[in-house]
């Protein structure tokens, strides 16, 4: 059997920065090894509908799930003290990291958590993430020790000012290919900036989700494969797709 | 071990629960959770006579307790589905039901016709669909419409035939009545209530095609009520839906008036629903000396 609920035991859940939570739930080697970019179907008491979180990291026995409180879901998971949490997991495709190649890892605001566990599969990766301003910036120490680290802020406030285009573009000479996540616009910059000038781009993708698993098909992505635009899902599919497939 | 084995126009099923049409695709992902011979058939997938890609993203919303959805029956068709998901479908030892849409009458009527070469165990008419233009629910509205459709069905359909039926109506035992004067086998019911939600902020409609079809927990005492109108109605049998989420819910649908149950909403926050239900269901009928689930069905006594 590919999938399975579990109930993991919660071994903390604190703000890390304003609004944004790191929770680490035990994770045992018996329980399926997890791929970077692979993402976590989080059950919340009293809701409908689960909550996708990315994996942040699931090295050390410790599964980590890096998330902001939007609404009332996320709202109900931040005031989880103690317990166990009812997690689907892992699921999804994540990045594909081959040996020997140099990846740029680029994460914008919420999207920066799952570039943790994927800059540790890699060799020296370099770590570009971008904020809206300083209060917003997190897991940068975790980050340094997995890699070259590149941080920036509209606003300036932290790092450079600017955007992680911007420091893609400085740097593209130094890497062979990118994986990124964060928001749409983003997203988009960063496929239209690889596609320029060259270089293959694995991006991760957000929509509304109802199984998770790829059974009730409201996730959908159009993809063009082989000419034809298709309908895919977030869920199965992706969260991860070459970015030069999807019809944004 | 009370007898959870329930019969539905000859078709027997090992357990009163189904997979719910659309909330369970062609099987394989829950198949990775548990035998899909857990459950006692599966309503697969909404198909059409060609592919549909379905409307745009968001397709889903969710409501107090409960959900939006508007997928607009993204499938791969009728062929695709006899040739690559119904050999492997027969293969898991549980009923197979085959849910069909359609823009015509016509293309319902070839539907049928193909799936009744096949080994489908039975034919679900969608005529009920509250998220795609033409078509779906357009059919399944006016007792006239249902009474038409399901005839003209009827004359090429060879397997049992279920008539699923819209909540969006003001008298659902006439359309039930309808349906099994024009040759219904069962009727299903019910699909979702047409709903709403929008975002005040950017003051959009959550789900992209606006409106979408609610479910779960919250439609579930207007299921019941709707089963058991029509329970009072018809001699057909009824396969009860909406909302049921614990072994409780199932046993008061059965006493509305269903001899058999779908589950869907549901899988998305607990995959293992149907295993659980079916535990308490066995459960309770052991506790009360029930020696068949089926000595359940209708058996409310209303004041
Ligand atoms: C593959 C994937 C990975 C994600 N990883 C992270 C992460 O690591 N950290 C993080 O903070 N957020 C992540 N998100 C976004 C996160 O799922 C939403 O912020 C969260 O579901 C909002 O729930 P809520 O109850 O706070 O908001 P509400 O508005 O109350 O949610 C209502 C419904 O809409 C859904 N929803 C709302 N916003 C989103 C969104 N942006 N994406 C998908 N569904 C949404 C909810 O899941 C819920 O079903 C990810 C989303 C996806 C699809
Ligand atoms: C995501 C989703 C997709 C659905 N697709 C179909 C469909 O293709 N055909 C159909 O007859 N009903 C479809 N339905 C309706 C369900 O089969 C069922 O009638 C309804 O959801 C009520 O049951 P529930 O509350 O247990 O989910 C769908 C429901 C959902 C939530
Ligand atoms: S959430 Fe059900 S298919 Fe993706």
């Amino acid at each position: 059997m590919k999938y399975d609920v579990r109930e993991l035991p919660l071994l903390s859940n604190e703000e890390i920065a304003q609004g944004i939570f790191d929770m680490r739930l035990e994770y045992k080697q018996t329980d399926l090894p997890v791929q970077c970019g692979q993402f976590a179907h989080v059950y919340v008491p009293g809701k409908s509908l689960r909550r996708p979180i990315s994996v942040c990291d699931a090295s050390g026995g410790v599964l980590r799930l890096v998330y902001q409180v939007k609404g009332e879901g996320t709202k109900i998971m931040s005031q989880m003290k103690s317990g166990t949490v009812d997690v689907l997991v892992p699921l999804g495709n994540g990045f594909s990291i081959e040996k020997g190649k140099r990846y740029c890892l680029i994460g914008g605001g919420i999207g920066v958590p799952p570039m943790l566990y994927t800059a540790k599969q890699c060799d020296n990766p370099l770590i570009i993430t971008g904020f809206r301003s300083e209060s917003l910036v997190i897991l940068q120490d975790d980050l340094k020790q997995a890699g070259e680290t590149l941080l920036c802020t509209d606003d300036g406030s932290a790092g450079q000012k600017g955007f992680v285009t911007d420091l893609l573009r400085a740097h593209i000479d130094e890497i062979d290919e990118v994986c990124a996540c964060g928001p749409t616009p983003m997203l988009k910059a960063v496929a239209a900036v690889c596609k320029e000038l060259g270089k293959p781009c694995q991006i991760s993708l957000e929509e509304r989700m109802g199984c998770g698993v790829g059974a009730c098909l409201v996730c959908a992505v159009k993809v063009r494969k082989n000419g034809e635009e298709i309908m895919q899902h977030v869920c199965k599919n992706g969260p991860v797709f070459n970015a030069e497939e999807v019809v944004f | 071990m009370a007898d959870l084995s329930v019969n539905v126009a000859g078709v027997q099923f090992n357990n009163p629960l189904i997979a719910a049409s659309g909330t369970f695709g062609f099987g394989r992902e829950y198949g990775e959770f548990y035998p899909l011979s857990t459950l006692g058939g599966i309503s697969c997938k909404g198909i059409t006579l060609k592919r549909r890609d379905g409307n745009p993203p968001p397709r889903i919303a969710e409501t107090p307790s409960g959900i939006l959805n508007a997928v607009g029956l993204q499938n791969p068709g009728v062929d695709v589905f006899i040739n690559e998901d119904l050999p492997w479908l027969k293969q898991q030892g549980t009923v197979i039901i085959a849910n069909i849409a359609g823009n015509t009458v016509e293309e319902y009527c070839e539907m049928a016709e193909k799936l009744s070469d096949t080994d489908v165990d039975m034919i679900e008419l969608n005529i009920s669909c509250p998220n795609v233009k033409s078509g779906g629910v357009q059919f399944g509205t006016s007792c006239e419409s249902v009474a038409h459709i399901t005839s003209e069905v009827r004359k090429h359909c060879k397997k049992p035939l279920v008539v699923k039926l819209s909540p969006n109506v003001t008298d659902i035992a006439s359309i039930a009545k309808s349906a099994e004067a024009a040759g219904a086998d069962a009727v299903s019911m019910i699909n979702t209530l047409t709903g709403m939600r929008i975002d005040i902020h950017t003051r959009r409609p959550i789900i992209r095609n606006n409106t979408g079809g609610l479910s779960g927990a919250a439609v579930f005492p207007v299921a019941v009520r709707m089963v058991w109108q029509v329970a009072n109605a018809v001699k057909i049998p009824i396969i009860g839906m909406g909302g049921i989420s614990t072994w409780e819910d199932a046993v008061e649908m059965l006493m509305a008036g269903a001899t058999a149950l779908q589950i869907g909403t549901v899988l998305f926050s607990d995959p293992y629903a149907p295993v659980k239900i079916n535990e308490g269901l066995n459960k309770f009928l052991d506790e009360n000396n029930i020696k068949s689930v089926t000595e359940l069905t209708g058996t409310v006594v209303p004041w």
